[in-house]
């Protein structure tokens, strides 16, 4: 199963951000505006960190922002930012992060295969800095293996 | 056997680290339930476990258990999901 259309309003690219929290605000900008959240989940997303650190973090170089389902979350939906200079999380091992995603699921059960796919197309090592150098949202979307959604054909 | 994959809120990056494990697993021919939880939940879900799966932000926040608590750094690393829970079941 492939991950779902990516809206051009659900990507940003060489974004400059001053810290963590900037670059967890960019993908929570992103879901907003491709829809799927509304600005209390980006807040949640950012609570998630002060709270339990930086293991967001999860491979070098890669953030995965989220926080749990909510009434804030309208469809499940995923954003990617890339930031012009790489920024530290606060990770031992994975920092600098020059790519966030950002992930919004309305339940717990439903995103299994979603997050089944991002594992596929991450388990590839080369995707992350590969990302991190793109400099159009094509060439984004082609690492990822997604398609624009219908409406921008 | 289980093991349980922990991450702050339950979803997202413990749901990888599962997916992930489970293809460790497959590659070592083991057998086990994964189970994907939160912060709030570790001590009742894994309390039967043989291994918890986590970032080093979290061991902390485990307590006390009798599990094997194993770091993972790259969640999308296979390898070292392979090398560590050889090392931890062999």
């Amino acid at each position: 199963m492939p991950l779902p259309p990516l809206p051009t309003d659900a990507i940003a690219i060489g974004v400059h951000v001053a810290d963590w929290r900037g670059a967890v605000s960019a993908a929570g900008d992103a879901l907003e505006r491709s829809g799927s959240t509304s600005h209390e989940y980006t807040k949640r997303m950012i609570g998630v960190i002060d709270e339990f650190g930086a293991y967001v973090v999860i491979a070098p170089g890669l953030a995965l922002a989220h926080a749990r389902p909510g009434p804030d979350v309208h469809t499940e939906g995923l954003s990617v930012v890339t930031l012009a200079e790489p920024v530290a999380f606060g990770h031992p091992h994975n920092d600098p992060v020059s790519v966030v995603l950002g992930l919004a699921v309305t339940s717990g059960d439903e995103h299994v295969l979603l997050v089944a796919e991002l594992a596929n197309v991450f388990n590839d090592p080369h995707v992350i800095p590969a990302l991190a150098a793109a400099s159009d949202v094509d060439s984004i979307r082609a690492l990822l293996g997604v398609t624009a959604p219908a409406e921008e054909l | 056997m289980k093991i349980v994959a922990l991450c702050g809120v339950g979803i997202g990056t413990s749901a990888i680290l599962k997916v992930n494990a489970e293809r460790a697993l497959a590659r070592l021919e083991i057998e086990a339930d994964v189970t994907a939880t939160d912060v709030a939940g570790v001590q009742k879900v894994g309390f039967d476990a043989q291994v918890i799966l986590t970032s080093s932000e979290l061991v902390e926040a485990i307590g006390k258990t009798n599990a094997d608590v194993i770091v993972i750094e790259n969640y999308f690393d296979v390898d070292e999901l392979v090398a560590k829970l050889e090392t931890a079941l062999g």
